[in-house]
C-alpha cells in the first residue's frame, strides 16, 4: 500500500510494511552488466573486456580443488558441532567461490584481514583448519600468527577488522611497500559505524586496501533491504573510490576483480569496493534456524547457482579435467576430512593455568598474584589426592 | 632543569619519543596544525611531518582501529581522544579490540599503543568534557591505565607508555595543564620511576590519602592545610591505575593505620572500591578504621556552575580525615 500524496492516513492505516520498509526480495541481477561474470552457472566461459582471464587450465584445476576441499572441511566442522566436539561453526557454504576466487587474486606478500566465517580465505592463506577448529572448540581465540600468514585473526565483532586493514594500508604506504590489503567484511557490517569510518579513513588516505563484502544476502535473519536500499557496491562511490560488484559464486570473476583491484591498490590509485553477490547457504551458525525467516524455494532457487558445479561443468566441457582428475579430488577431500575430524577429536583441552597467559607482555602484579593463589588452590586438590596437579 | 606546563612536558616527552624512534605516530582530531586543543602536540607535525603526526578525520573508532592496524605492521601510535566523554565511540576497539589482541593470538601480536585523555573536570566546560572513565579501563584485562599528576611525571610517563609493548591508556589531568613544575628534559626516562608504581608525594604518619591526577594536588594542599592542625597526611600518587602497585599503597597504610581515597570519577563502583577491598585484605590487623572514599556522585557529570560541588575538593578530604579518626 503506497500513501497517495495529500490523502488522510491514520495511524490505524498505517500498516506494517510501510513502518518497516519491508520490500521484496531482490531479484537476482541479469548477467547483462550488472555483476561481473566469467563462468555461467551451467559452465559456460563468457570474456569481459575489462577482465581477461590469465589462468591455466591447471590454475582452474587448483581452484577446483580449493572449492572441495573447503566444503569438505565446511562439511565435516558441521558434523562435528553436531557431535559435540565443536561448540559452534559458520558455515561457509555457498561462498566458496567468493573465498577462493579472492584469495587466489592476492600477492603472498598482501595482508588478510577476515571475518569469523573466511575458512575458504584461510585455506588459501595456509592456515591449518585444525586451528580454525580449534577456536570453534574453545581452546583458543584464535592463535596463530598473522604476519606468518599474512592472514590476520578471526574477528567476531562486526566489521571491526575493516578499521586495522585500513590502519595495516596505511603502514603499507609509510612503508613505501609494494603491497595491498583486504578486508572482508558482510552484508550486515555495511550498516556498522566502523565499516564506514573505514571507508572515509581509506578514502582520504588513498590507502591501499580492497574492501571485499561477501553480500551472502542474510544477516543472521535480517535481509539486505534491511541493510540498504541501495546495491552495496554503489555505496562506494559516496566515499569517492570505485564499486563494483562481481559474481559471487563465480570462482572465475572473483578471482580477476580482485586480482585488478589489489593491482590499482598497489599502484596508488586507492580503495575499491567489490561486493561479492552470494548466498549463505546454509544456516548464520550452527545454532541457527533459517527456516523461521527463509523460504525453501530461495535455497532452491541458489543451488543451481551452485559455485563448484559451474566449475566441474566447465572442465568437463571443455575436456580440462577427466574422471581420474576428480576422482584424485574426491579422493582428498576424504582424507582431509578424516584427518581433521581426528585431530579435532583428539585436541586436548589447554591446561588450566593458560588462562594467565599472554595477557600482557609479561604479567602484571595482579596477575600474578591471582595466577599463584589459583594454583595453590588447584594443588590443594592434587595432594589430597595424592596426584600432580594439572597445571 | 627546566620549568614547563604539565602540557609543555607531555609536549616535549612526545617529541622525545618522536625523535628515538621512527616508528612512533600521533594521531587524532586537531593534533597536527592546530597542535591539540590543548596544544598537546604543538609543533610536531611541523618538524615530523604529516605522515607521523597524523589530523585524522573525526571519528575515535577509526581513530583507535586505524591505530590497530598501524601497530600490526610495526608501528608504535600514539593516539589523541580530544576529551574524555569523546572515548565511548571508540569502547569496541579498545575494549574488544586493542586489549584482547595479545590474547587472542596466544602473544604473536603486540599492540604498543597509547590513547591519551584529557579527564577530569573543572575547567568549566559543557557536557561531556569533564568525566573520569578511568575504571572502564581498569576493568579491562590487557591495558595498563595511568595517569600523570605532575610535569615531571607527564614528561617521563608519555615516553615509557610509548615504549610499552601493551597498550596504554594514558589519563592527563586537563584542569593542571597549565600546572607549572621542574622537569629535567636532559636525563633519560631511564633513571625515571617505572611507571607501574606509586610514588609518596608528601610523608607523613596519621593518615595514608590515595589518589591520583587532578586530584593529587588537591590532595597536597589538604596534607598541608591538616599539618597547621597537627594532623600529617602521607598523599600518595598512584600513577598506575591498572595495575595497582598494591605493596607501596599497602606499605603506607600499614605505617599510618587509615586510608582515605580521592578521585573525582563517582565512588560507586570506583577505583577506590577496588583498593578499599585489597587494603582491607591485606591491612585488615592494622587499620584503626574503615577505608573511606571522597569522590563525584552518583550522578552523571553536572553543569559545570556545580561542579565545585562534584569534585572532591580539600574540605571534603579534610572531613573524610576527620572521620577516619572518630572510631
Amino acid at each position: 500500500m503506497t500513501v497517495e500524496s495529500g490523502a488522510a492516513t491514520t495511524a490505524a492505516q498505517i500498516t506494517g510494511a510501510q513502518i518497516t520498509g519491508a520490500q521484496p526480495a531482490p531479484e537476482m541481477p541479469d548477467q547483462a552488466g550488472e555483476f561481473i561474470q566469467l563462468l555461467t552457472p551451467e559452465g559456460e566461459r563468457i570474456d569481459h573486456p575489462d577482465y581477461p582471464l590469465d589462468l591455466s587450465a591447471a590454475d582452474i584445476r587448483a581452484m577446483y580443488r580449493d572449492l572441495v576441499l573447503v566444503r569438505r572441511i565446511d562439511t565435516e566442522a558441521i558434523s562435528l558441532q553436531r557431535q559435540g566436539e565443536l561448540g559452534i561453526w559458520a558455515s561457509l557454504l555457498g561462498q566458496e567461490a567468493a573465498q577462493i576466487g579472492s584469495a587466489r587474486g592476492l600477492e603472498p606478500t598482501d595482508m588478510v584481514f577476515p571475518t569469523y566465517r573466511e575458512h575458504g580465505v584461510a585455506w588459501c592463506r595456509g592456515i591449518d583448519p585444525v586451528r580454525l577448529l580449534e577456536l570453534y572448540r574453545g581452546v583458543s581465540h584464535g592463535g596463530w600468527d598473522p604476519e606468518e600468514h599474512k592472514f590476520h585473526l578471526y574477528t567476531i565483532v562486526i566489521g571491526s577488522q575493516t578499521l586495522h586493514a585500513t590502519g595495516y594500508a596505511m603502514g603499507i604506504q609509510r612503508d613505501g611497500a609494494d603491497e595491498a590489503v583486504i578486508a572482508y567484511f558482510g552484508d550486515g557490517a555495511t550498516s556498522q559505524g566502523d565499516v564506514n569510518e573505514a571507508f572515509v579513513f581509506a578514502s582520504v588516505f588513498n590507502a591501499p586496501i580492497v574492501f571485499f563484502c561477501q553480500n551472502n544476502q542474510w544477516a543472521i535473519s535480517a535481509p539486505l533491504e534491511r541493510q540498504s536500499r541501495v546495491p552495496l557496491y554503489q555505496r562506494a562511490r559516496g566515499f569517492g573510490f570505485p564499486g563494483v560488484r562481481v559474481d559471487g559464486n563465480d570462482v572465475l570473476a572473483c578471482y580477476a576483480v580482485t586480482k585488478k583491484a589489489m593491482q590499482a591498490a598497489r599502484e596508488g590509485q586507492g580503495p575499491t569496493l567489490i561486493e561479492a553477490y552470494t548466498y549463505r547457504m546454509g544456516a548464520h551458525t550452527t545454532t541457527d534456524d533459517p527456516t523461521r525467516y527463509r523460504l525453501a524455494s530461495e535455497l532452491e532457487m541458489w543451488k543451481l547457482r551452485d559455485p563448484i558445479e559451474r566449475v566441474r561443468a566447465y572442465l568437463v566441457r571443455t575436456g580440462l579435467a577427466g574422471p581420474d582428475f576428480f576422482a584424485e579430488v574426491d579422493a582428498e577431500a576424504k582424507q582431509v576430512g578424516a584427518r581433521v575430524r581426528e585431530a579435532c577429536r583428539t585436541m586436548p583441552d589447554p591446561p588450566p593455568l593458560a588462562i594467565f597467559d599472554d595477557v600482557y607482555t609479561e604479567p602484571t602484579s595482579i596477575l600474578r598474584a591471582e595466577r599463584e593463589q589459583y594454583a595453590a588452590y588447584l594443588d590443594s586438590f592434587a595432594s589430597e589426592e595424592g596426584e600432580v596437579s594439572s597445571r | 632543569m627546566t620549568t614547563l606546563t604539565l602540557s609543555k612536558a607531555l609536549n616535549a616527552g612526545l617529541r622525545k619519543a618522536l625523535e628515538n624512534d621512527p616508528k612512533v605516530l600521533i594521531m587524532g582530531e586537531d593534533v597536527g596544525k592546530l597542535g591539540g586543543v590543548f596544544r598537546v602536540t604543538d609543533g610536531l607535525q611541523k618538524d615530523f611531518g604529516e605522515a607521523r603526526v597524523i589530523d585524522t578525520p573525526l571519528a575515535e573508532s577509526g581513530i583507535v582501529g586505524t591505530a590497530i592496524g598501524l601497530a600490526l605492521r610495526g608501528y608504535r601510535p600514539v593516539c589523541e581522544i580530544q576529551f574524555d566523554g569523546f572515548v565511548y565511540p571508540a569502547a569496541d576497539q579498545i575494549i574488544s579490540q586493542l586489549a584482547k589482541m595479545r590474547y587472542r593470538s596466544r602473544g604473536h601480536v603486540s599492540l604498543p599503543i597509547v590513547i591519551r585523555i584529557p579527564f577530569g573536570g573543572g575547567i568549566g566546560a559543557v557536557e561531556h568534557h569533564s568525566e573520569s572513565p578511568e575504571v572502564i579501563f581498569a576493568h579491562t584485562a590487557g591495558l595498563r591505565v595511568v595517569a600523570c599528576a605532575d610535569p615531571a611525571d607527564a614528561f617521563a610517563m608519555i615516553q615509557q607508555s610509548v615504549s610499552s609493548d601493551d597498550p596504554v591508556i594514558f589519563f592527563e589531568p586537563k584542569r593542571r595543564y597549565w600546572d607549572k613544575g621542574e622537569v629535567d628534559t636532559v636525563a633519560g626516562v631511564t633513571s625515571a620511576l617505572p611507571f607501574d608504581q606509586a610514588k609518596t608525594v608528601l610523608d607523613g604518619t596519621d593518615v595514608t590519602l590515595l589518589t591520583y591526577g587532578p586530584t593529587v594536588r588537591t590532595g597536597v594542599e589538604s596534607a598541608l592545610a591538616a599539618r597547621r592542625d597537627g594532623r600529617s597526611i602521607e598523599v600518595l600518587d598512584l600513577r598506575s591505575l591498572s595495575p595497582l602497585d598494591e605493596d607501596t599503597i599497602c606499605a603506607s597504610v600499614r605505617k599510618t593505620g587509615r586510608c582515605v581515597i580521592a578521585h573525582e570519577a563517582p565512588v560507586y563502583a570506583g577505583l577506590g572500591a577496588e583498593i578499599a577491598a585489597r587494603v582491607t585484605e591485606r591491612c585488615f590487623y592494622q587499620l584503626e578504621a574503615p577505608v573511606l572514599r571522597v569522590g563525584g556522585f552518583a550522578t552523571p557529570y553536572p553543569p559545570s556552575r556545580l561542579e565545585d560541588h562534584y569534585l572532591p575538593d580539600l574540605d571534603r578530604i579534610l572531613d573524610a580525615v576527620d572521620r577516619t579518626f572518630g572510631y
